[in-house]
């Protein structure tokens, strides 16, 4: 079995390794719990920061590990110690036994009917990031107008929020944000666009260029406040309240669509799997990395290795390259076998 | 009008639907800059005319951007042009503030 690896995660994260892998020259199964590969980029429109075609990079990994074994709408059901690998039992009821293992199982998006006060699925045009996306795509929701007149966005829904048991930041969703902002103009240019923000953190390559032409050439008004609460108007519109902390004024403003920036939480699949193979959890609830500057990628079990967004939020760029650098501390790893 | 002895307070509350972005819009037009200003208040703090007298080119743009009558906010700026060499984002705030006396007349 020396050589046989299994990655955990079917998203851009594990197919990203098992390109790099099958370029090494190993074989590697890919274990994925739902029905196709490509996570949650798939069901994505445009990546940041260059509006390039989330579908397409799947589509163009996924013929680029062809010398995989895919094994999709397979979950791993128990995990075992062997004195020099891992035996693992899938839901297919087959036993692979592994070298090394590699996880990559991503994260979930926050739930945002926790925060009542939003609204979502309690009003109907309250609607998430994932929801917009999906609407980009494939232009069919009922809850997002024709005509829209004005649509806000709600940053921090689930992040940096210790009633929603989540201290850090998302990362990626004031980017996100920004992008559907702009994207929402460029297709209804008539409509108002508000982004209530905390913080605007924007700290990956041309994120900022993002923010200077929303502001510049789409128009769209930033409102440094977060809304405390969403009602719904007799006409079915939505009322939201939020202070305008610049001006030290409470505000109100009345929308026809309102996009909630869902944050990113742990994989909720995480626990069993942390608890079959011993892995530890960081107190920010993702997978414990040795450490958090120099070694992302390593578990403290030997021969188990992380890329992507199971140890934090991370963005597609960051994704991309743990998962390149996994595959390559596995290589090194099996040789020392 | 009944005397009852008291009177209803203003709501202070902004109803940001119907604020009048009209001089806003012409302000971007006159000084491109406006529209960027991320309202850090390196201009306010600079200000020479700012301690004595309240000015703040961040509290300016803010205004009118809120759709308020903001002449009474410039009359102790002196056009020295502080705020225009500490302005991250490259606002002309001079012209700024220039534009904003011709559009508001
Ligand atoms: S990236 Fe922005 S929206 Fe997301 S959690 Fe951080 S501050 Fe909030
Ligand atoms: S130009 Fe006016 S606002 Fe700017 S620093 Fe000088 S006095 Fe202050
Ligand atoms: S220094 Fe420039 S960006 Fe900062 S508040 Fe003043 S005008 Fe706006």
């Amino acid at each position: 079995m020396k050589g046989n690896i299994v990655i955990i995660g079917g998203g851009i994260a594990g197919m990203e390794a098992a390109k790099s892998l099958i370029s090494l020259g190993y074989s590697p199964i890919v274990v994925e719990s739902s029905t196709k590969l490509g996570g949650h980029v798939a069901s994505w429109y445009k990546l940041f920061p260059d509006m390039s075609s989330a579908k397409n990079l799947v589509s163009r990994l996924e013929s680029e590990i062809k010398g995989a074994t895919v094994l999709c709408g397979t979950k791993v059901i128990s995990l075992n110690r062997l004195a020099d690998g891992y035996s693992l039992k899938l839901s297919n009821g087959s036993v692979v036994n592994a070298s090394a293992l590699l996880i990559a199982t991503g994260f979930t998006l926050f739930d945002a009917k926790k925060k009542e006060e939003y609204g979502y699925g309690v009003y109907d045009r309250v609607i998430t990031n994932s929801d917009l996306e999906a609407w980009f795509s494939e232009k069919k929701d009922a809850r997002v107008p024709d005509e829209p007149e004005s649509v806000g966005f709600v940053h921090c829904v689930g992040s940096r929020d210790l009633k929603a048991c989540n201290a850090q930041c998302s990362k990626v969703c004031c980017a996100t944000a920004i992008k559907q902002a702009i994207e929402i103009k460029e297709r209804f240019p008539y409509a108002k666009v508000y982004c209530f923000y905390m913080d605007l953190r924007l700290f990956g390559k041309k994120y900022e260029d993002f923010y200077i032409n929303a502001q510049r050439d789409y128009g769209v008004q930033f409102i440094r406040g977060r809304v405390s609460e969403v009602g719904e108007t007799l006409d079915g519109r939505l009322q939201i309240k939020a202070e305008d902390t610049l001006s030290g004024k409470p505000l109100k403003v009345q929308l026809d669509l309102l996009v909630l920036m869902s944050g990113i939480v742990r994989n909720q699949s995480i626990g069993e799997l942390s608890a079959m193979a011993g892995l530890e959890t960081d107190s920010d609830g993702f997978l414990r990395s040795i450490d958090n500057e120099y070694a992302v990628i390593e578990s403290n079990r030997p021969g188990i290795f992380y890329a992507g967004a199971c140890t934090g939020p991370k963005t597609v760029p960051e994704t991309v390259a743990e998962a390149r650098s996994a595959a390559l501390a596995i290589h090194s790893y099996l040789e020392t076998l | 009008m009944t005397d009852f002895g008291f009177t209803l307070s203003k709501s202070s509350t902004l109803d940001l639907q119907n604020v009048d972005r009209e001089r806003f819009e012409q302000l971007c037009k006159l000084e491109k800059g406006a529209s960027v200003c991320i309202g850090c208040g390196s201009c306010s703090a600079t200000c020479p005319a700012g301690i004595l007298s309240g000015m703040s080119v961040r509290k300016v743009v803010l205004a009118v951007q809120r759709g308020q009558d903001v002449r009474s906010m410039l009359q102790c700026c002196m056009l020295c042009g502080k705020c225009t060499m500490v302005c991250p984002r490259g606002i002309n705030t001079r012209n700024l503030i220039l534009s904003i006396c011709s559009i508001y007349g």
